[in-house]
């Protein structure tokens, strides 16, 4: 190809010089240096939405007491913390850890490759991206405060400065959240590209290792559904400053525009983040169980199947917004319907733990865990899917106890899941497996403990999103409930300064790792820990599909999949 | 340097053109989710005819004429890379850009007179579509005229001939979404 | 360039008859648009949505066909292309029925005839 000749040759100066380190670490295009750009602010970030979470628990459970490490919370100040509690958590949380940092670091390992095929683009994107969370948080502090008008951002509420009263605030947010759907636009063209040109040889569409699928599935789904809000968020901002009326009936408008330009892309965002948690499990699993994964060419069909449904679900958020009715029947049944292929995931994995030779390390109760938990997030999702039974639970705590049960095994399980496993090959090093365990039951036990009150709390009508429950008669007798679910969130937040002190402590005083700790089959685990820039010694080629543990031809349990023999 | 991964084309097809497709991809639900509401709100709104009645139909055939145009010398542009002949494709590419900045002259002149008129973005939701639809589309039309710039450059010197492709297949999705935004704002009273 | 891609066009001395092609295709593309134009003094509504819309997706076409050349690409490009219409056409069906709702049994939108500008109405006024 005329292609390769402009650029050959391409790889001769890799570790021959030392990068300063500005170059080495802010304005690197290597994509294991991304990564970790992505993770650790993605991790700083997790910690802002942790105190946030921290106080506005603090503000409901002792309503009118002064919070340690912030003082007493205003009306306003609580719905500024919960708009960006929620906002924080799955716009610079669960992106970009999930499917920007996994993605950076794994796709070019697992498929065999030096480096992203846009090295240059994905810098740009992780540039826009710091600088998206740099807008949103000086959002918090301009005049008038911080957004407070939820995570969704409703119209006329978001779009008029009388009603939110914070004119700066809301424009800011909605800036930081389209600048960092363009990283992630850029992030994913590169993550797809990468994957579909840039295979090892000899590697076929199934041999694949699944957590690369997940991530290119959800990219796919980010882009193709993503546009429409990148549009609405430009006429959002039109709205809020400079009069005009796409969300105003008074002009012409229409508010429920919003409504379903956000949930076009909202609905599919959370198989967005869904996708690479279930494809970590997978790896996970498979490795700890000596098992090769159960129906891969399956598993594959219904992600493909999951992400098409995905894009026909998006109105059961709005049962109650006065969306027409039929619609709300069609809705209902899609709804419905994409339980099928998660509950079949779910299925997947057990069957694919069955008569394993399950190893019960930090990662494997992770992932453990999430099967656990998601589970529970799945089943009450049904009865929010359905118009009738949603009618009464909608904006209940009921709602709000569902979404953490899907989101936190999503993206904090599945994120453990993922670091604890990846930990070895990404510093050389392995984590201690006492403190990984404590961390995890400190984490696991503390969290079913916050949200399955909160189950009840909404069955029994609290609506969500209110400052101080004192002058409600009937729900007011039920603050033990809250003050217990607060108590648990404390718990649990504390119990994360395990996890950093096991981050760097092993960090400098781990057993060295050496390249497959785990005796796993994927490429990534067949070059050295960490890898070096270019990554492999030698670029691999591959003989066999990703997951041959427990062949019976084979003396060893495990065949990498670019072993010859 | 470019890394090994640029090289390979499993997917059948260069990274750089594989690239481009994704992003007009992504494109695509952009323009596709602003024109959709566009439209369903041109057809629950009766008297938007009346403000269509405004836009000037000459100058937006004129615009179209021009980005047609423009689109011919950026493919022609291309067949010149294909033989190798970087000089030829450059000035192509320039004719091209020349092309987008006579577009933006003819739809600055047309916006100013329509706002001298009287009719601004926030005079009615149908001069707010049309200002942001056709605003949002001048934007992609200055961001491709600055990728050619680069390419034409480059390929002045005889250099990654193969971007001129790429930069077309871009530049003809600008004309592609004009072609559909014609229609819309202009010809539909 | 990508030999895949562009078979048809491996061959040097074709390039002159390639570059003819794409000027007809121009023509025939400004034929296309004069015919757009002159669809509405015809008057008749029906006539001018598909001289319009019609005729659009006619030029879409012809420029996706010969000046993007997305046929000799590989096939997933034209499914990725008409994956991400067909989402779109999914986008309108589902919002459309709400937005196009002007009252509902126990709501509505404020008169949109209270804020049309008296140009809308009365528009022979300002020509």
């Amino acid at each position: 190809m005329a292609h390769a000749v402009d650029h050959a040759p391409a790889h001769d100066d890799h570790g021959h010089h030392e990068q300063s380190f500005f170059m080495k670490y802010m304005w690197s295009t290597d994509h294991k240096m991304i990564a970790m750009q992505y993770m650790f602010t993605g991790m700083l970030m997790a910690m802002l939405g942790g105190f946030f979470a921290y106080v506005f628990r603090m503000q409901n459970a002792f309503p009118g007491m002064a919070v340690p490490g912030f003082g007493l919370v205003t009306p306003a100040d609580y719905n500024m913390l919960v708009t960006n509690h929620g906002t924080i958590m799955i716009f610079w949380v669960a992106m970009p850890v999930l499917v920007a940092a996994f993605g950076n670091f794994l796709i070019p390992l697992m498929v065999g490759c030096d480096d992203m095929v846009f090295p240059k683009l994905n810098r740009l994107s992780y540039q826009i991206f710091l600088l998206s969370a740099i807008v949103l948080i000086a959002g918090f502090f301009v005049p008038g405060g911080g957004f407070g008008g939820a995570w969704t951002a409703y119209p006329p509420l978001s779009a008029v400065g009388v009603y939110n009263l914070t004119p700066m605030g809301s424009s800011f947010w909605v800036l930081a959240v389209a600048l960092e759907f363009v990283a992630f636009l850029l992030g994913g063209i590169n993550f797809i590209t990468t994957s579909m040109n840039s295979r090892a040889p000899g590697m076929k569409l199934y041999d694949i290792p699944i957590v690369v699928w997940t991530i290119v599935i959800a990219s796919v789904l980010f882009m193709c559904s993503v546009g429409p809000l990148i549009a609405g968020a430009i006429m959002l901002l039109f709205d809020q400053n400079i009069g005009t009326g796409f969300f105003n009936p008074a002009m012409g408008g229409d508010p429920v525009l919003w409504q379903h330009l956000f949930w076009f892309f909202g609905h599919p965002e959370v198989y967005v983040v869904l996708l690479p948690t279930l494809g970590i499990v997978a790896e996970i699993i498979c490795v700890f169980s000596r098992k090769k994964l159960f129906a891969y060419q399956t598993v594959l069909y219904t992600m493909f199947g999951t992400g098409i449904l995905s894009f026909t679900v998006w109105a059961h958020h709005q049962f109650i917004s006065g969306i027409d009715p039929r619609m709300a029947n069609v809705f209902t049944i899609t709804t419905l319907l994409i339980s099928v292929p998660i509950a079949e995931m779910l299925f997947v994995y057990i069957a694919t733990l069955y008569k394993g030779s399950i190893t019960l390390s930090t990662p494997m109760l992770w992932a453990l865990g999430f099967i656990a938990t998601f589970l529970i997030g799945g089943v009450t999702g049904i009865y929010l899917g359905t118009a009738g039974s949603d009618i009464y639970f909608h904006d209940t705590y009921f709602v709000l106890a569902h979404f953490h049960y899907t989101f936190f095994p999503i993206a904090i399980i599945g994120t453990y899941a993922g670091v604890t496993y990846w930990y070895p090959k990404m510093f050389g090093r392995m984590l201690d497996e006492t403190l990984g365990k404590i961390h995890f039951w400190l984490t696991f036990i503390p969290f079913n403990c916050i949200f399955i009150p909160l189950f009840f709390l909404g069955l029994w009508g609290e609506h969500r999103r209110i400052y101080s429950y004192e002058l409600f008669d009937e729900l007011w007798k039920y603050q033990g409930i809250r003050q217990f679910a607060t108590v648990a969130l404390v718990v649990m937040l504390a119990a994360q300064a395990i996890f950093i002190w096991n981050f760097f402590k092993s960090l400098w005083s781990g057993p060295i790792a050496g390249p497959n700790p785990y005796n796993a089959n994927t490429l990534e685990w067949q070059c050295p820990s960490p890898p070096p820039h270019g990554n492999f010694a030698e670029l691999p080629t591959v003989y066999r599909p990703p997951y041959e543990y427990s062949h019976p031809d084979r003396k060893e349990d495990f065949w990498p999949q670019n072993s010859p023999v | 340097m470019t890394p090994i991964a640029t090289t390979r084309s499993t997917a059948g097809l260069p990274t750089g053109t594989l690239g481009v497709w994704w992003l007009l991809g992504s494109e695509i639900v952009i323009f596709g989710g602003l024109l959709c509401s566009y439209i369903m709100h041109r057809l629950s709104h009766d008297w938007w005819s009346a403000e269509a009645a405004h836009t000037n139909v000459y100058i937006g055939l004129t615009n179209t004429f021009v980005l047609l145009t423009s689109s011919l010398f950026a493919v022609l542009a291309h067949a010149a890379a294909q033989r190798g002949d970087g000089k030829l494709a450059a000035r192509r590419l320039w004719y091209t850009i020349a092309g987008g900045g006579m577009f933006l002259c003819i739809k600055a002149a047309e916006w100013t007179i329509e706002i001298s008129n009287g009719m601004t973005i926030s005079s009615s939701s149908f001069w707010s579509f049309y200002y942001t639809a056709a605003g949002i589309h001048a934007s992609h039309v200055i961001a491709g005229m600055i990728a050619m710039a680069v390419v034409a450059m480059d390929a002045a010197k005889g250099k990654f001939l193969h971007r001129v492709e790429n930069a077309g297949i871009y530049w003809h999705f600008v004309d592609l979404v004009w072609i559909f935004l014609f229609p819309l704002l202009y010809i539909a009273k | 360039m990508s030999d895949h891609a562009h078979a048809a066009h491996a061959d040097h001395g074709d390039a002159a008859a390639h570059e003819k092609h794409y000027w007809k295709i121009w023509l025939v593309l400004l034929v296309l648009l004069g015919i757009s134009f002159a669809g509405p003094f015809l008057e008749i509504r029906v006539i001018t949505m598909v001289t319009a819309f019609g005729i659009a997706v006619v030029k879409a076409w012809l420029v996706a066909k010969h000046f993007m050349h997305v046929t000799a690409q590989p096939k997933f490009v034209m499914y990725l292309m008409g994956t991400c219409l067909v989402f779109m056409l999914l986008f309108f069906a589902g919002t459309a029925p709400d937005v196009m709702e002007h009252e509902g049994a126990n709501w509505t939108k404020p008169n949109p005839h209270g804020v049309i500008p008296e140009r809308a109405l009365h528009p022979e006024a300002h020509h």
